[in-house]
């Protein structure tokens, strides 16, 4: 924490002696003196809107997640799964988010739906691939030992091969945590009525380059926060990860 | 009472790297009775505990009789790092969806000197706690038939020399094939002790050393035995 503060102190340091050394006009590069002046005097508009998008990435985080879940479930049970839908979700990835954010937009409308969807689809693959290889790769032991236990499969899924594979999930959700902010952004760019991204956009065109950043900074420090959040979730979720032992 | 099982291994067949591991391989293993399997690493120990178990694939029909559930302990202990003790010994009630029998559990956890860490997670314990637990959970399966892949090794001798006289006591009348490279262990645990050697390997004939077991390892025939079946593995690993 105080390490964060120190870094983020550093940094609004580093940022105003570029600012005062370089004499770079503020509709180019602002302060952070003006900075905070326009956010201070558009504090309510910036909350308005960051509100929107935060809800969108926590809500696409919630449907990313849950589709990434089952899909990596449904494959891990389904040989016939595996076979057809396995290089079909490979190949998909080809396709950038960006790219189909328009049609998102066009889709599901202006509204948070089509932001929602972009930040779920943008976190749907590394949770399903992680948590897929997760359940793919249990100890070859434990499901010989479940052998001759006389163990029941969907029990063997449930509570051997899930609880393996829950080291790599986490690794998954983490991804996901620090992208899901990404797709909801950009869903934003390509349509949108509000949120931090709109703000972004619609002051740029303004040519309003400090409240660009105000909103900018409050993505930021929010994208830092949620992230931080589900790492400590993840980190309590699965106390055996080794990964923790070389903390 | 117990129904005593004999093991049986016709014609088994097995080939690794292109090399057979068993090739008409024949074995039986007495009902009822506590064999000691002894030989050179990597001369097919593991392997013939593993198609026991129904682990490994020898051949239709090479090995009977073929049971849905034995008690198996790995040479891995093979605790799920997410359960504690308690739960790793209870871990097959729990994948056969039966309701775990805590008393049954804690009590084996005490006979194996672990009453206090019913409660701790497996990176939590040392090696040869982690080794205990992987014995209790394998008593708590009270299966016929048990096979156990050197279960004691890597503990300090007091601790192993307890454990042994516990799974000479309760595993009485159960068909028990046990691994081990200590020829000592055999001589105080065996009824039976069988050498295993060569590659396709060979099974040696049966030795059954006086005296009921655990055997004290006092008696100087017992060393004398000793002696032979060091100079036996030594020549099965040359
Ligand atoms: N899954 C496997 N694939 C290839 N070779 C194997 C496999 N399992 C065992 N082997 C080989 O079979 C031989 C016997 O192994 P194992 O039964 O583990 O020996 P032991 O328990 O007597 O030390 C070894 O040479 C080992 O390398
Ligand atoms: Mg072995």
């Amino acid at each position: 924490m105080i390490r964060a503060v120190i870094i983020a102190l550093g940094f609004v340091a580093a940022w105003y002696a570029l600012v005062a050394a370089t004499g770079v006009p503020h509709y180019i590069l602002p302060g952070p003196a003006r900075v905070a002046v326009a956010f201070a005097d558009n504090a309510g508009f910036i909350a308005e809107n960051a509100a929107i998008t935060f809800l969108e990435i926590v809500l696409g985080m919630f449907v990313g997640l849950l589709a990434g879940l089952s899909c990596a479930l449904a494959l891990a049970m389904s040989r016939l799964l595996r076979v057809w839908m396995l290089p079909l979700i490979v190949a998909s990835q080809a396709i950038p988010v960006f790219a189909i954010a328009p049609l998102l937009v066009l889709w599901l409308g202006y509204g948070i739906a089509s932001k929602i969807a972009a930040a779920a689809l943008i976190i749907f693959f590394p949770v399903a691939s992680a948590f897929y290889d997760g359940l793919a790769r249990t100890n070859a032991g434990f499901l010989d030992l479940a052998r001759t236990m006389g163990a029941r499969k969907p029990l063997i899924l449930l509570r051997l091969r899930f609880p393996t594979a829950l080291p790599a999930l986490a690794s998954g959700v983490r991804v996901a945590a620090a992208i899901a902010p990404i797709g909801a952004v950009i869903g934003e760019w390509v349509g949108a009525s509000a949120g931090l991204g709109f703000v972004m956009l619609q002051s740029n065109a303004q040519m309003r380059v400090d409240l660009v950043f105000a909103a900018l900074i409050v993505l930021a420090a929010f994208a830092l926060i949620f992230y931080a959040a589900i790492d400590r979730l993840m980190t309590a979720l699965v106390p055996w990860d080794p990964k923790r032992i070389d903390r | 009472m117990r129904n005593p099982l004999s093991l049986h291994l016709r014609s088994a067949r097995l080939v690794y790297d292109g090399v057979p591991l068993f090739e008409n391989l024949d074995a039986e293993f007495a009902a009822g009775r506590f064999t000691c399997l002894l030989g050179p690493s990597g001369v097919g120990k593991s392997t013939l505990l593993r198609a026991f178990a129904g682990l490994a694939e020898v051949g239709p029909g090479a090995v009977s009789p073929e049971l849905p559930r034995v008690a198996w302990m790995a040479q891995d202990d093979l605790l799920c790092p997410w359960l504690d003790a308690l739960g790793n010994v209870t871990l097959g009630a729990s994948l056969r969806g039966e309701k775990a029998d805590l008393a049954k559990a804690r009590d084996l956890l005490a006979q194996v000197g672990l009453a206090d860490r019913a409660g701790a997670a497996p990176h939590e314990l040392s090696g040869g706690q982690r080794q205990r637990v992987a014995l209790a959970r394998t008593l708590y399966e009270d299966q016929d038939v048990v096979l156990m892949d050197e279960p004691f090794a890597g503990l300090d001798a007091p601790t192993r020399w307890r454990l042994q006289e516990l799974a000479a006591t309760l595993l009485a009348g159960r068909t028990v094939l046990l691994v081990t490279h200590d020829p000592r262990e055999a001589l105080r645990l065996g009824h039976d002790i069988r050498v295993l050697a060569g590659r396709p390997v060979k099974l040696g004939p049966v030795l059954s050393p006086q005296g009921a077991t655990p055997r004290a390892l006092d008696d100087v025939s017992l060393l004398a035995m000793e002696t032979k079946l060091i100079g036996e593995i030594a020549d099965g690993a040359a």
